[in-house]
This record gives C-alpha cells, structure tokens and sequence, in this order.
C-alpha cells in the first residue's frame, strides 16, 4: 500500500534526505521518499504492517527533525 | 510568514538589540570619583584602577555576562538541537557544528564574534526558510488547478460541495468565472473555455451541449450543465496535480550525486578542522592561531545550499513547464532532456494535422471550382477520410439530388451522374478501365485522384496529410537549442515521407514501418548515437507506448483527455503544438544550467573559505557567509528558474 502524508515544518532539505534514508531502512517499507518541495511524504510499504510501520516511520522522523510534524 | 517565522524575526531583532547594547559597553570601566587630570588636561583613570575597584574586578565576567545573554536569546535552540541530536546519535549536524564553532568562540574570548555568528546564522536561516516558502508557494500557484468546490443541484437549489463527493452521473452547474470542477459531458448550454492552465494555450475553447470538458479548465462566458463522467480521484485535474507533485520523486542524477557529496563532505571537512586544530598546534604550540581558524571550518562544513538549491532549481523547471502545459514527471527527464541530441518524430499526428486534406487542385480546361464541385457532389455520399477531405476543400453544402446513379467500384473509386453529366472520380486504374487517357503522370507525394467528365479527363486532386503549421518551426528551433539530429519514422509510403521529411527540413526518415519496425529503428538509433546525448521520441501516445518506453526520453503530445498518452510518456505536451517541444528543452538546459552554477559557485565559494580560513585571511563572518549567504543567493537563484519563457 502505497500512501501520502503532509509534514509540516520540515524545514531543511538535507534532513528530508536524512528521513528518507532512515525510513526506507525500516523492516517492511518497499519505497519511501521525502519532498522538502511539496512537504510531503509518501511511505510505500506491507499492507498487514502499515500501521505499525507509520508508528517506527514518526519515530525515525523524530530523531532526524524533531519540530518536524507528520500529519497521519 | 509562518509563525514560526514571524517568532524567529522577533528572536533576532531582540538579540540583536542586545547586542548592540552589549558592544557599547566599554572595555573597562573607569570609577568617576578616582579620575584625575593629567598633565594634557585630559581626564584620565588612575593607572592603579584595576586592582583597587571591586567593580572593575569583576568586569570581565560581566562583560562575558553582557554577550551570553543575546547569545543565549538567539541560540539556546540551536544548542538544544545539538544536544538532542547528538543523543540521537546524529553528531555532524550543522547545529552541532554552529554550536562547536561559536562557543569555541566564547572561549578563546572572542564574545562579539560568537554571538554576531550566531545572529547572523540565525538570519540567514530565516531568510533561507522565507525564501525557500516563498517560491515554493509560486511554484504551487503555477500548477494550482484544483476546483475548490462543485455547483449541484439539490432540491431545486444549487449549493456548493466538495468535488471529491460529486458521483458519477451527477448533475453539475459551472456558472462563468468558475473552474470547471470535475470531467463530464455538457447537457445544455455553450461557453469559452480557458485551458490556459493545463495546455498553455490562451485562445478559448467553444463548447456546446454534447461536448466534453475536463476539469481544471476556467468557464469564461456562459452558464454550463454538465453530466460528471469521472470522480473527482480519477479527474484529469487530479492526475495532473498527482504527476507533478510526484515528479520531484524522481530524482535527477545532480540530486543524487549532491546528496551523496554532502554524506562524505561534512565528516571530511569536520576531521580537517580537527586536523588544523592540532597537527600545527602541536608542532608550534600556538593554539590560540589555529584553533580559530579550524572552527572557521566548522561554519563552512554545512552542505545546505547545495542540498536546498538543487532540488527547487528542478522544482522551479517542472513548474514553471507545466505552466506552459508541458508536464515532467520526474526531474531525471528534465536532466535528460537537456542533453537531447536525436529527436525521432513520428510522423502522422505529430509532424502533421494526421488528418487529410485537399493540397492541390489541377483542372484541365476547367475552373479549379468546377472540378472540386463535380469530386465532391461524386464523393458526398461515402464516409472515407479522403471522401470527407474533398467534400471539406469544396466547402459547399452537398445536394444528394444532383447526384443520380452512383455506384462506388471497390479499390477504383466512384461512378455518378451529376447535373446530367457522366462523371468518374477515382485512382489511375479507374481512369484505364474506363480507357480515359491520363494528360500526364503526376509524381505526387500522397493520394492522387483523377476526374472525367463525358468521358474527357478533367483534371486531378491531390489529397495528403499537411504538416502541422508549427512543425517546421519548432524543428528549427530544436537546432538552435543544441538537437543535433532529427528523425521520422512513419508507416506511411516512401513518396509521401519524403515530401514531409523534405518541407519540414528533417535530417533522415524511415519509411514504411510497421509498429515493431518503429522499436528496432529506435534501437539502432540508440545503439549509434554518441553515449552523452540522449534519445528523444515524439508520439501521439496512442500506439507507440513501446516506443515511448524505449527511447531515453518519450514525449506525447496531445494528451489533453487521453489517460493512455498521459500513462506512457515521460514528458507529457498537453496540446497538439509541436513548439512545446522546445520550449520544454530551452526549460530543462535553463534549468541544468542554474544546477550547475549553483554547485559551482557554492562549492566554489566553500572551498574558498575553507582555504583562506586555513591561512588565517577569512574570519568567522567568511565563514558564515560561505554557509548561509551563499544558500540564500542559491535559493535566489534557482527562483529564477519561474520566469523562463
């Protein structure tokens, strides 16, 4: 399942790349990638587990931007 | 401005503030009661002061005190970052690197420079952040497209709802002024539409009951009823929206390669700084030298101007092309159509009207009227594409009751009587059935159909698909953009690909082809093109997916309502108009070309630094500059990319 989510105050463009690598280092995520353009996020990853990836995927953004808001 | 913005403004005016006060401050203090004059008959300190008076003696921590508070204003979050980011495990980040470089700052005694480092650190990340939301919203407002809402009748009222909840089938009212919200079918009514937003195109498009609108289109005059064929999720506007805000996906090799420099820059230059701090340090022991100049370093070791200049410079092209109803889908094409060297067309539909239409008329002792009237009233009752086209040049309303006895000869052509007179409309075989000899044997590039009338040839018509009015310009202006070789492939005869190939002024043409043809040519065009250009492919989209997918680049024109061309392309052309082809390659060199200055010039810059500070020439104001200043004239740069035309 592939899905789309807002960010908001992602504020610089090398974290976005930050982010983009952390998430797609998940277990379970296929694709993921981050725009500091259009500040939003798309997570592609296992139907079965998506809610439980999204949990480790706002975590792994935490620790990258933490003023960084992903809005689910 | 955001909040966060506006908060941050106030953040720097006070400190700044602060530390104005803070600079005024003298350097010592002279107690007033112990002056005395001096011989000059100035008033000068006691040369004692400083050991007898307690508030001299604690001057120097309050003088530190006076500094640590606008330091403190205008930093205390980058040190908070620092901290969490290190428990993170994210140590080579620029806010540890600021943090790093201004309280080594403080701590050799230089108080102004830390905190005026800070400060200005802090404005060029608020304007960087400004600017950056600045042209991302321009950008934004390029493609916005997206219907805010939908007139529905409901219980004999209109009201106004969301276009995602319209159903298919419904009922739909856009009154003048307003975006047509959803694709549908107009039931009544007749307006001029403006498609500027999605194919560029500024002259309207007129339509009445029984035609269809797409979505995203602006109803300029009358009022429409239109029966929604699509939802809202499945609209063109939508598709067209989800294309582009998903193009920056698809990254260009510059963005690869700048994201991967910037993994290995920061460490590098951090363990110079490092290096520079103690190798000479050790070797003449004057640490107060080299300290400074390794935490210039530090300032510069932030790779944010490339890492933020890039990717808008793409997102600044893709926007500012699909302004011009030119959709990328990804910033690697924009990057590989810059270096375009072939450009393969494919001929009918794209270098011509891919229509028929009469291109010469030559009458023998008859007026060219006469004999298109005798073709046309002969042709009027079949349906064939080149029946229609006489019918068209004749332009006259066709009479069935003119036309007795018209028998149609299968792969010959027809037989009628018209106004009395026997006439044959057909191909040469007809005319040598018929024993009509043929004045001369025209050499025509397309379909050749000869006329007798009574019995006496009377002239011929010559019926061809017409290049488009643009095409031979836009492959003009594709060589004055750098292409060096043009192409068609056609299925078409050799006679008629030649005419084309030979008006329009194209480098080479193959004819002849059938669709699995159309792949191997441009296999073999790829196998021998120089390996730093890219292969450019031309198409209607409708049946040359293959071919699309194959070259390095494909391009489908005409797209505006086609789902399948929108599908197979790379690059999608929303109208039929071949000058958007180079529009779209002036776009992408114009925008690999800021890419380009941008890493240059940041790089350049950094480097610079980077080599003065380690020869003590650049301060700590270099080397913010070299961080922040030169992000923002990056950023400013890559704005420009929303004005090419």
């Amino acid at each position: 399942m592939k899905k789309t989510f807002k960010l908001i105050d992602l504020d610089c463009a090398n974290c976005a790349a930050k982010m983009e690598n952390a998430i797609r280092k998940i277990d379970g995520v296929n694709a993921a990638s981050v725009s500091f353009m259009t500040q939003k996020m798309t997570v592609d990853a296992d139907d079965a587990r998506f809610d439980d990836i999204m949990k480790q995927v706002v975590k792994a953004c935490k620790k990258v931007e933490p003023d960084c808001e992903i809005v689910l | 401005m955001t909040r966060k913005q506006k908060k941050m403004l106030w953040r720097i005016l006070i400190a700044a503030a602060l530390f104005i006060i803070a600079v005024l401050i003298p350097d010592q203090i002279y107690p007033a009661d112990r002056w005395v004059i001096d011989f000059t008959g100035q008033w000068t300190p006691p040369a004692d002061w400083l050991k007898t008076s307690y508030t001299a003696y604690m001057w120097g921590p309050l003088k530190l005190l006076s500094f640590l508070i606008p330091y403190l204003v205008i930093g205390w979050d980058v040190l908070w970052k620092a901290a969490r980011n290190i428990a993170y495990g994210q140590v080579f980040d620029e806010n540890f690197l600021m943090c790093v470089a201004t309280i080594g700052a403080l701590a050799i005694g230089e108080f102004p420079e830390a905190v005026a480092v800070m400060l200005f650190y802090q404005v060029g990340e608020l304007f960087q952040s400004v600017a950056v939301s600045r042209s991302r919203q321009s950008i934004s407002a390029l493609m916005d497209i997206r219907p805010d809402y939908a007139n529905v009748e409901r219980d004999g009222q209109l009201v106004q709802v969301d276009p995602e909840e319209v159903a298919v089938g419904d009922m739909i009212v856009v009154k003048a002024g307003e975006r047509v919200p959803l694709d549908g079918v107009v039931l009544e009514g007749s307006s001029a539409l403006d498609t500027a937003a999605l194919t560029g195109e500024s002259l309207p498009r007129d339509v009445a009951a029984g035609d269809e609108v797409i979505s995203g289109c602006v109803n300029l005059s009358g009022l429409l009823h239109v029966k929604v064929s699509k939802p809202f999720g499945e609209s063109t506007v939508t598709r067209i929206l989800d294309l582009v805000e998903n193009s920056s996906e698809k990254k260009a090799q510059a963005e690869h390669f700048i994201t991967k420099f910037a993994r290995y820059y920061t460490p590098a230059v951090v363990f110079a700084a490092l290096a520079l701090a103690v190798i000479p340090s050790l070797a003449d022991g004057r640490w107060d030298t080299w300290v400074p100049r390794a935490l210039n370093f530090l300032v510069v070791s932030c790779p944010c101007a490339l890492v933020i200049s890039i990717p808008l410079s793409f997102f600044g092209g893709i926007g500012g092309a699909s302004r011009q109803g030119i959709l990328v889908k990804g910033s690697n094409y924009l990057e590989a159509l810059a270096q375009a060297g072939v450009v393969v067309f494919d001929k009918t539909g794209t270098l011509t009207q891919g229509r028929f239409s009469v291109t010469a008329v030559h009458p023998q002792d008859m007026a060219e009227s006469e004999l298109l009237e005798l073709a046309a009233l002969a042709e009027q009752f079949s349906s064939h594409p080149i029946s229609r086209s006489i019918v068209a040049a004749w332009g006259g309303v066709p009479e069935q009751e003119r036309a007795v006895n018209v028998e149609e000869i299968a792969g010959h052509g027809v037989r009628a009587v018209i106004d009395g007179r026997h006439v044959l409309a057909g191909n040469r075989k007809l005319m040598d059935r018929e024993n009509i000899p043929v004045a001369s044997d025209h050499d025509h590039p397309g379909t050749v159909i000869h006329v007798a009338a009574d019995g006496r040839y009377a002239g011929h018509l010559v019926i061809a698909d017409r290049p488009k009015e643009t095409s031979a310009q836009a492959l003009r202006e594709l060589k004055a953009a750098g292409v060096r070789r043009t192409v068609m492939l056609t299925g078409d005869t050799q006679g008629a690909a030649q005419a084309v190939a030979g008006e329009l002024g194209l480098d080479q043409f193959y004819a002849q082809l059938l669709p699995a043809d159309k792949v191997d040519r441009v296999e073999a065009l790829l196998a021998e093109k120089n390996p730093r250009e890219k292969l450019v492919f031309v198409g209607d989209g409708i049946n040359d997916a293959p071919v699309l997918s194959r070259a390095d680049i494909g391009v489908a024109m005409g797209a505006l309502g086609s789902d399948a061309a929108i599908e197979a392309a790379d690059i999608v052309l929303m109208d039929d108009d071949l000058l958007k082809l180079p529009a779209a390659v002036r776009i992408a060199r114009k925008t690999l070309s800021i890419v380009r200055q941008n890493v240059v010039f940041a790089l350049g810059v950094k480097l610079l630094v980077l080599v003065l500070s380690a020869l003590g020439l650049a301060n700590m104001w270099a080397a913010v500059f070299a961080d922040v200043g030169v992000s923002v004239l990056a950023i400013l740069n890559a704005s420009r990319m929303l004005k090419v035309k």
